[in-house]
């Protein structure tokens, strides 16, 4: 299998096979994390740029840790403080980052298809980080590596994805990778916060819906809560947050429940007590800290293939 | 490329291995603080049988890892051929060893270069000593065996192959020429 994609955009995007490398790459890549000294040199003397117009923790540190661990430098550019308020065009902002040389760029936008548009734009390599309700490709990869780690397989397993399905972006990218590889994904949450039309999402068959949560956990190998994004003002007519922890947040008197060796996963930041319980969060059926130790091996396998593939094409 | 001639057979593998294994243990009195390194993929195969040609000899277990050296590639950016990354296998400290790094074929020792930058990042070894089954000269670095197989003559438009039956089904060195 050849890794060919100039920029990684979003799984609906990739093929089977092409999943399976990032997750094999990714494998080979842990274990550079657990040496004595944790650095390879396979991307020294290239540039990576963490554009950022969403803040973030998480995935800014990991992509800048990934690129660091493959000897590779990185600049970070958080917009508050960039040109862009002075009313630079995202094109134009990227064209200069380009013409200061940099050969990868991370971008997280809150505009769906940014990263598409900045990919369609420039010769340099686009990862995205997560745009709009669109896509969060490198979460749902790490998602998948850490189930597939934990359970051997993904192919016919039962995932529920509980929480704001509406407004994820991790929900959508899981929803493709998940159904490629063959599992059975059931989107969870209240009516309103259910978009019209997701279980057509994905591999024909794979995606179902379910507004009870404990109909849906019931066979369930693995659920991944997600965050209610009270932030989010668009949305009036969001349930109270006590009333949504009793009717569809995690707690051990659901799993006891659900099978025994349930995985418990959330792609952060937690908010115990609203969708998740705090005995739930650091019980032993999580395993959320594992998800952001993978994430570093999952983002190192997918700068190292992009980049390996730009150089194959400049060829 | 076509076979041109057969260099070792699986008895003359055998036995060169089995010399190597002697020399080892001469050169460092003894298997005490030995661990082995193959280069994957052929190198680590013929780690394995080194290790069980010192334990005949020693009846001692000595460590064996596993390096794959992709991640130090000085040519990752020209290869024609998108190289795969597969897993460094080494599960013990590495730290005041007598480490042995084996690989089949010495070249250029441009891959060897990459194995001891490589080794280096586990901890710092006692000794590193390069055993190889064949060294065909045409170096392009300061790099020599301390352990050799056989010394064979090639010409650069010659290739060496080393065949095992762990992947290839068989044991035998060929020299394969264009044609």
């Amino acid at each position: 299998m050849l890794w060919t994609k100039k920029d990684l955009l979003g799984l609906e995007y990739l093929s089977k096979e092409e999943i399976e490398l990032i997750l094999e790459t990714a494998e080979s890549f842990k274990e550079v994390t657990t040496r004595e000294i944790k650095k390879v040199p396979a991307l020294r003397g290239k540039t990576v740029v963490n554009l950022f117009y969403e803040p973030s923790t998480r995935t800014r540190i990991s992509f800048e840790v990934a690129a660091k661990r493959l000897s590779a430098d990185v600049i970070n550019i958080a917009v508050e403080t960039s040109s862009v308020r002075k009313g630079e065009t995202l094109i134009d902002t990227g064209k200069n980052i380009q013409a200061l040389k940099a050969d990868i760029l991370v971008v997280r936008h809150n505009c769906s298809g940014a990263p598409a548009l900045l990919a369609r734009s420039l010769a340099i390599n686009v990862v995205n980080a997560g745009d709009g309700w669109h896509e969060h490709p490198t979460q749902a990869l790490l998602d998948i590596f850490t189930l597939r780690e934990k359970l051997g397989r993904i192919e016919g397993l039962r995932v529920v994805i509980v929480g704001d399905i509406a407004h994820s972006r991790v929900c959508r990218s899981n929803i493709w990778g998940l159904s490629k590889l063959g599992a059975k994904v059931t989107v969870c949450a209240p009516t309103m916060l259910i978009p019209p039309g997701i279980e057509e999402m994905g591999a024909a068959n794979c995606c179902a819906v379910s507004c009870d949560i404990d109909e849906a956990l019931k066979d369930a190998d693995a659920v991944n809560v997600l965050r209610m994004q009270f932030e989010r003002d668009e949305l009036t007519a969001f349930p109270q947050q006590l009333e949504y922890f009793k009717n569809y947040g995690i707690t051990e008197e659901r799993l006891k429940r659900a099978k025994k060796n349930i995985i418990v996963m959330h792609p952060g930041p937690i908010n115990r007590g609203i969708e998740i319980a705090s005995e739930v969060a650091d019980g032993a059926n999580s395993v959320i800290l594992e998800q952001v130790t993978n994430g570093i091996a999952v983002r190192m396998a997918v700068l190292f293939l992009v980049a390996q593939a730009q150089d194959k094409n400049a060829q | 490329m076509r076979e041109k001639t057969k260099i070792l057979d699986v008895e003359a593998m055998a036995r060169s291995l089995m010399r190597i294994a002697h020399e080892i243990l001469e050169h460092n009195r003894g298997s005490r603080d030995l661990a082995i390194v193959g280069i994957r993929s052929r190198g680590a195969h013929l780690a394995v049988r080194l290790a069980e040609c010192i334990k005949k000899i020693d009846n001692k277990e000595i460590p064996v890892g596993i390096l794959d050296i992709t991640l130090y590639r000085d040519d990752l950016t020209l290869l024609t051929a998108q190289p795969v990354v597969h897993k460094t296998e080494i599960n013990f400290d590495i730290h005041d060893k007598n480490i042995i790094l084996v690989d089949d074929v010495l070249y250029t020792g441009r891959t060897i270069r990459c194995a001891l930058s490589e080794l280096i990042d586990f901890g710092r070894p006692q000794t590193i000593q390069l055993a190889v089954l064949i060294d065909r000269g045409h170096r392009e670095l300061p790099i020599r065996a301390d352990y050799v197989g056989k010394n064979i003559p090639t010409s650069q438009d010659e290739m060496v192959e080393v065949r095992m039956s762990e992947v290839d089904g068989k044991d035998e060195v060929v020299i394969m020429e264009k044609g």
